[in-house]
């Protein structure tokens, strides 16, 4: 919509700070104010202290950091890589199948990640394959949730992808191999990066499914904020949660960056 | 190399694309498929490629039955209207990528992919991305990279068409110009541009509704067309029904001196005259009838003329006083200038 008096400009301004402010900035302010505080019991957070991020930057909390951002990082590239294989292999299929692989492929994020947590935690409670109580159970969750995200974005991208690019190499003398490597993924290239950087998004925040799973040695951070905010440490809690926040926005802001300087046109 | 199509058709889900095609292309000749979008031409030349798979018949590149084979294995240079370069990679590397994959040793890549740059005078923008040239500069680092793997046939498909008309003929003389370079490359060029076939092909297919309807020479096709649709097709055409006489043919009431043979008197043909070779005033063949339109063309006059209620074009020099609106003019012509065309057949007015 094309807004052109000044006055018009200024009540759309208005009207989007109005929705914004409240819904998106405001509760993110709120636990920002709460991480330096002490007390809330009047109007504004009191009692300003940095106690809460020494807390939240030691022992425990910055064993969770870690096991946070590994488990982010493998789970968004193993499902990076498990989504775009599909993704390539559901383009080179006729219209029905590509229909079953999407339908299979947002299962994931249609059933609730409660359900898709407790299912891996049943199958992977006893032998043949046995990882409960250990990292991978996880990760493994992790990655199923998030490679449905990166099935869809890769897939969408691939629809775009003028073919005349393959059928240049092809009919330049590049085998399939070649032209996978060589053309269509560096083509593909800022939106894998994008891809990843919502998978890494997403595995940061869980919460539900890596509740039933994690072992007492591998605590992701949400699990921890959810533990201190449980016991009523709630300024603690507030500090931790700015912690993840900002790891997270840190990793995206980096995998922008190698997003802009690989898109070509 | 030679190509040649041996009754090849192809066929998307039950639809006929392409209907039986037969065609021989010489070595190192340069054969234009010309033809309407729809005709099928582009779909030929996809079939070379190995992009599409022929329903039956068989693709032939020299004595080499192709038809099977993958598009990377038959060492066909293409160049499409949309160019296709690689985005990610730089114009030296666009021109490297066919020798890459065919593992050619690196020296040798870097002397040829300095060689296809040259030829194409593109030589100084080695190092840009394909975003920072023109549109035409795009076009010949294109040709450049086909040209690289030393093919010996070059597909072009509609090559020209997303240039404006200046770069077009430009272009279409460097195309020439290449050619002479490369006298043993076979060229099929696909296009829509009567011009471009004209100036360019040894030979040309016209094609219409996925068939092929004629094939020979730029001037067999010009001065005597098989048929209504590649007279209209290939340059312009008066096309006039007339009724066979014994010695000549007749246009309602106007009685025209002109070659029948093959014809049967009484039968029904199509009198096909191109219509700069239709003149203003007397003369042999004359034709009566009412100024419809005039359109001044700077060094022509263009005029529209209503005889008998079929509309005939005629293409004069100049005129110092054309006539009006509405005016009655004669028009002639010579005998020699007419083709007699049977009637009804592949006629699309």
């Amino acid at each position: 919509m094309l807004v052109h008096s000044r006055k018009a400009k200024w009540a759309v301004w208005a009207l989007f700070l109005l929705l914004f402010l409240p819904l998106f900035a405001l509760p993110l302010l709120v636990v920002l104010g709460a991480s330096f505080a002490t007390n809330w019991s009047s109007v504004l957070p009191s009692g300003p202290t940095t106690a809460n991020y020494e807390a939240a930057t030691r022992g425990e909390a910055l064993q969770a950091l870690t096991t946070s951002l590994v488990t982010a990082l493998t789970a968004s590239l193993l499902a990076l890589a498990a989504g775009t294989w599909a993704a390539l292999a559901a383009a080179a299929l006729k219209r029905r199948s590509r229909k079953v692989m999407d339908a299979l492929f947002v299962l994931p994020v249609a059933v609730p990640s409660v359900v898709v947590g407790l299912a891996i935690l049943v199958a992977f409670s006893q032998p043949p394959v046995l990882l409960n109580g250990t990292r991978w159970i996880v990760i493994i969750a992790h990655t199923v949730l998030v490679t449905a995200f990166a099935y869809q974005s890769v897939s969408a991208a691939i629809t775009r992808l003028d073919p005349a690019y393959e059928q240049a190499a092809a009919s330049l003398g590049a085998g399939p191999a070649q032209v996978l490597w060589r053309v269509k993924l560096p083509l593909l290239l800022p939106s894998l990066t994008a891809a990843a950087g919502l998978c890494f998004a997403l595995s940061m925040g869980e919460l539900s499914a890596t509740m039933m799973l994690y072992p007492p040695d591998w605590t992701p951070l949400p699990v921890l904020i959810h533990a201190s905010t449980d016991r009523g440490a709630l300024f603690t809690g507030s500090a931790i949660a700015v912690v993840l926040m900002a790891a997270t926005l840190l990793v995206l802001l980096a995998v922008s960056r190698i997003r802009t300087r690989a898109s070509y046109r | 190399m030679g190509i040649r199509f041996d009754a090849v058709t192809v066929a998307y889900d039950g639809n006929v694309v392409l209907d039986a095609l037969d065609l021989t292309v010489a070595p190192g000749e340069v054969m234009a498929l010309l033809g309407p979008s729809g005709s099928g031409k582009t779909t030929a030349l996809r079939a070379v490629a190995g992009f599409v798979r022929p329903a039956s018949g068989r693709v032939f590149l020299g004595d080499r039955d192709v038809t099977d084979l993958p598009p990377h294995r038959r060492g066909i240079g293409m160049v499409v209207q949309q160019y296709a370069l690689f985005p990610h990679l730089r114009v030296e590397d666009n021109v490297a990528f066919g020798l890459k994959a065919r593992k050619v040793p690196k020296a040798e890549i870097r002397t040829r992919v300095a060689e296809a740059l040259e030829m194409t005078g593109m030589g100084a923008y080695a190092r840009r991305h394909p975003r920072e040239l023109s549109g035409g500069q795009q076009q010949r680092v294109a040709i450049a990279r086909a040209l690289a793997i030393r093919p010996g046939v070059l597909l072009l498909d509609e090559p020209l068409s997303a240039l404006d008309a200046q770069l077009r003929s430009g272009m279409l003389a460097e195309l020439a110009r290449l050619h002479r370079e490369l006298p043993d490359v076979s060229i099929l060029y696909v296009t829509h541009d009567q011009m471009e076939a004209l100036t360019l092909a040894d030979r040309i297919a016209v094609m219409d509704k996925a068939r092929l309807q004629a094939c020979g020479t730029p001037r067999e096709l010009y001065r005597a067309p098989a048929n209504a649709f590649t007279a209209s097709f290939v340059g312009n055409a008066n096309l006039l029904p007339v009724t066979v006489g014994a010695s000549g043919a007749a246009l309602g009431t106007a009685e025209l001196k002109i070659d029948t043979s093959g014809a049967a008197p009484g039968a029904s043909a199509t009198l096909c005259v191109r219509p700069h070779l239709v003149g203003l005033g007397d003369g042999p063949n004359r034709l009566t009838g009412t100024v419809t339109e005039i359109q001044w063309r700077g060094a022509t006059h263009r005029l529209y003329v209503d005889v008998d209620g079929h509309r005939v074009m005629a293409d004069l020099p100049e005129l110092r006083t054309p006539p009006a609106h509405g005016e009655s003019v004669t028009l002639h012509f010579a005998s020699e200038d007419a083709v007699l065309l049977p009637a009804g057949v592949g006629d699309h007015g």
